[in-house]
């Protein structure tokens, strides 16, 4: 479980804030998604929560404990993260990418190298790659080696920045559901931030939307896509609605 | 020609092992010192900056100056070891090299290791927060692995600095493939420099690919080159420490300035020391008034000074006595203010004179320096490095009221060059060349008597001031040479062609003034 308590965060010394007093919960295997424009405050509040980014004020809960109780790297060893630009680490192989965060905690080597192999199976890459380099595989390959590396330790929290961001369409949605299944099946409680709509209301479970650092709607995707107070809240539902809608058409006149 | 070489090649182990040895030890204290620097400077601008400044400013101080700088430093601080724990710091040959080359070899590791570590994709550095690394696991798992190739560019770049600057070390006493640059400069043996030209660049070159091939090994990730090329320059440089051990230093250390007579009455001391069964070290090309400082703090054992030299640049005086009261003086001031001793006189002057080429000298109708001052405003008078700051150049300016076209300063050798193709009208001599007689050069008389004696004399240092084995050695040079036989010692050496070597002149000297 992770809570948030009037986490606030500014980067010009209080002039303007990337996340304004924001209070928040998210219950123990649920998937969250973080919504918003660029400049939302969504990729900031994210990395509050494994310290990346340290709040001017407010506080994080990770499982009833203060996020700050623990050393940074501690803590971020037990919180998954898969980053926006991947970020592999070039000078090492597959393996060893995948297999850092357990290495750095310690453990045995034999240990690694299954859980390694484990997870190169689960992200469904040949085991043949392990022994390459980064620069070696495809985009969608290497990100699916960085939820690979993002879950070796087995966390029970799983962050995702844009994880998608830079895949093409085809892949994109492959992975997306991939992600999906690897959460129901490690039992996680993922947050992702993502700017796509419809990715947002195809996985998680609860959408918030944040607007110049604060959340401006937060609900189930289903109730977000039924209305909202907020006419930006609206016209952003909208746009996932009006896609199913046109594309439900076009099967129909097909069809007719 | 083929002697030459092979008199080259002769003493290339013990040239080359200390010049490998040299720039061995300067760039791994560099690296020991650029690395830390390197890691301090990485998060912080303000390490980086005047880390950087400095570096940049070390490197625009000329090689030479740099190590001649380091020389009066370490005489200091030898001074306070002495006085405070009774050990002397070695003020002279490998320590003033080393420290100087160490901070050559600084900039071009730390300038690549900073942009390096700069210039590291930040998606990667944060990464490696995001799996949960600390600092240090970050530094040591990406940033210096990451890192590393462009920081061993550096290194490549700081060994060939340090290589090629490590020939300026001969000046100040430690032996380099520069001996063999500067006694090829002075004898004017062109092969020589060539050969340790060529040593040097072929050692920069050796190493460089060493270098570039751990450089590659840790490109490609590809650890066994890395370890290769590491092993083949650890070899070298073991390599480079065997004749050390072989040669056993130590014993007498005879001392030489940079000059050709330097050399031959170096070599003529070091001969008749060695025929006592005693072993001998030779210090050759030492900058003039190093040589009399390395004598006092008991870094050399013995060499040839000039009475006018020590009067006027150790003791600083400006009287003009006579030869004998001269000698008197400086032995007995010497022995007080230094523990220097004087032995004796070798019997001949190398005394600075004013020369002309013969054929102008009579058409100007000029025999002495009062003649050569009404001409002197129309004629250019060329000298060596030394001779405008010394004080016989003051009193002659000042006594005959000398005021030249313009003065222009060589390197001795090119002196005699500049004088015979007409570049300059007079020139600074010494008494004792060869040349003098050789290019029928008309020698000016000086009727003030304001240039002051310059006798070659014998100098011992403290602690050998009454070694039984040095006097019984050298006490027969007293008084045995003329300066005919000096002359022609040194015209040998200096000759264009049918040169001999300093040490086939000084067997020559030793059966022509009959010392056996």
């Amino acid at each position: 479980m992770i809570a948030l308590q009037g986490v606030s965060k500014s980067f010009d010394r209080g002039a303007t804030y990337a996340v304004r007093d924001i209070t928040l919960e998210v219950p123990a295997e649920s998937f969250l998604a973080l919504v918003g424009d660029s400049g939302s405050g969504k990729t900031t509040l994210l990395k509050t929560i494994n310290r990346l980014i340290e709040p001017e004020a407010g506080e994080v809960f990770i499982d009833g404990e203060p996020a700050h109780a623990t050393p940074a790297h501690g803590l971020r060893r037990r919180i998954g993260y898969v980053f926006q630009g991947i970020g592999l680490f070039p000078h090492m192989s597959i393996a060893e990418n995948i297999g850092i965060t357990p290495r750095l905690i310690g453990w045995p080597q034999e240990a690694i190298r299954a859980r390694v192999e484990e997870l190169i199976d689960l992200v469904s890459l040949p085991r043949a790659y392990l022994t390459r380099r980064p620069a070696e595989l495809s985009g969608g390959q290497r990100q699916r080696v960085g939820i690979a590396r993002a879950l070796a330790a087995r966390p029970s929290i799983l962050l995702m920045d844009e994880p998608f961001g830079a895949l093409d369409p085809v892949t994109r949605e492959a992975l997306g559901s991939e992600c999906r299944r690897l959460h129901e099946r490690m039992r996680l409680t993922t947050v992702m931030v993502t700017h796509d709509i419809l990715e947002a209301v195809l996985l998680a479970d609860r959408i918030v939307v944040m607007r110049h650092g604060r959340i401006v709607a937060d609900g189930e995707p289903h109730a977000l896509l039924c209305g909202h107070d907020d006419p930006a809240v609206r016209t952003l539902m909208d746009m996932p609605r009006r896609q199913a809608a046109r594309v439900r058409a076009l099967l129909e006149e097909r069809g007719a | 020609m083929n002697s030459r070489l092979h008199s080259a090649l002769r003493v290339l182990p013990q040239y080359l092992g200390d010049h490998v040895l040299l720039s061995a030890a300067a760039l791994a204290l560099g690296i020991a010192i650029s690395v830390p620097l390197l890691i301090a400077a990485r998060r912080s601008a303000h390490v980086r900056w005047p880390v950087l400044a400095a570096a940049s400013l070390i490197q625009t101080v000329p090689g030479i100056a740099l190590l001649a700088l380091f020389y009066p430093l370490l005489l200091g601080l030898s001074a306070l070891t002495h006085r405070l724990v009774g050990w002397r710091l070695p003020a002279l040959g490998f320590l003033p090299s080393l420290l100087a080359l160490t901070l050559y070899s600084i900039l071009p590791i730390l300038r690549n290791g900073i942009t390096a570590i700069l210039n590291l994709d930040p998606a990667i550095l944060q990464a490696a927060r995001g799996v949960g690394m600390t600092s240090r696991q970050r530094l040591l798992r990406v940033e210096l692995p990451l890192a590393a190739p462009m920081l061993m560019a550096g290194v490549r770049t700081s060994a060939v600095w340090v290589i090629g600057t490590a020939t300026l070390a001969t000046p100040v006493g430690q032996t380099s493939l520069g001996n063999y640059i500067f006694t090829g400069l002075q004898m004017q043996d062109w092969a020589w420099v060539l050969f340790g030209c060529g040593a040097a660049v072929a050692l920069a070159l050796a190493t460089d690919q060493l270098l570039w091939l751990i450089e590659l090994g840790l490109a490609r990730r590809r650890p066994a080159l890395a370890w290769l090329g590491l092993a083949v320059l650890l070899a070298g440089v073991g390599a480079a420490a065997v004749p050390l051990h072989a040669a056993q230093r130590g014993g007498y250390v005879v001392g030489a300035k940079t000059f050709s007579e330097q050399y031959i009455l170096a070599s003529l001391i070091a001969r008749r020391i060695r025929a006592t069964g005693h072993p001998v070290t030779e210090r050759t090309g030492l900058g003039s008034s190093l040589a009399f400082e390395a004598l006092a703090a008991n870094e050399l054992d013995v060499y040839v000074d000039y009475s006018g030299t020590l009067w006027h640049d150790v003791l600083h005086r400006n009287s003009r006595p006579s030869r004998h009261r001269m000698l008197r003086e400086l032995r007995t001031s010497l022995r007080r203010r230094y523990g220097v001793e004087l032995l004796g006189a070798l019997g001949y002057e190398n005394a600075y004179v004013l020369a002309m080429r013969r054929g102008e000298a009579d058409a100007l109708g000029i025999h002495t320096i009062a003649q050569l001052a009404r001409a002197a405003p129309r004629l250019t008078l060329g000298a060596d490095l030394e001779f405008f700051a010394r004080p016989v150049w003051k009193a002659l300016e000042r006594r005959y009221g000398l005021h030249f076209r313009a003065l222009r300063q060589y390197e001795s050798t090119f002196m005699y060059h500049a004088l015979m193709s007409r570049e300059v009208d007079v020139i600074a001599a010494f008494s004792s060349d060869g040349r003098i007689a050789a290019d029928h050069l008309m020698v000016l008389q000086d009727p003030l008597h304001v240039i002051p004696p310059y006798d070659a004399v014998l100098l011992l240092s403290p602690h050998r001031a009454h070694d039984p084995v040095l006097r019984r050695a050298l006490e027969p040079l007293i008084g045995a040479i003329p300066i005919a036989l000096m002359r022609r010692a040194n015209y040998m050496v200096d000759r264009p062609r049918h040169k001999r070597s300093p040490r086939q002149a000084a067997e020559w000297l030793a059966h022509a003034a009959h010392l056996r």
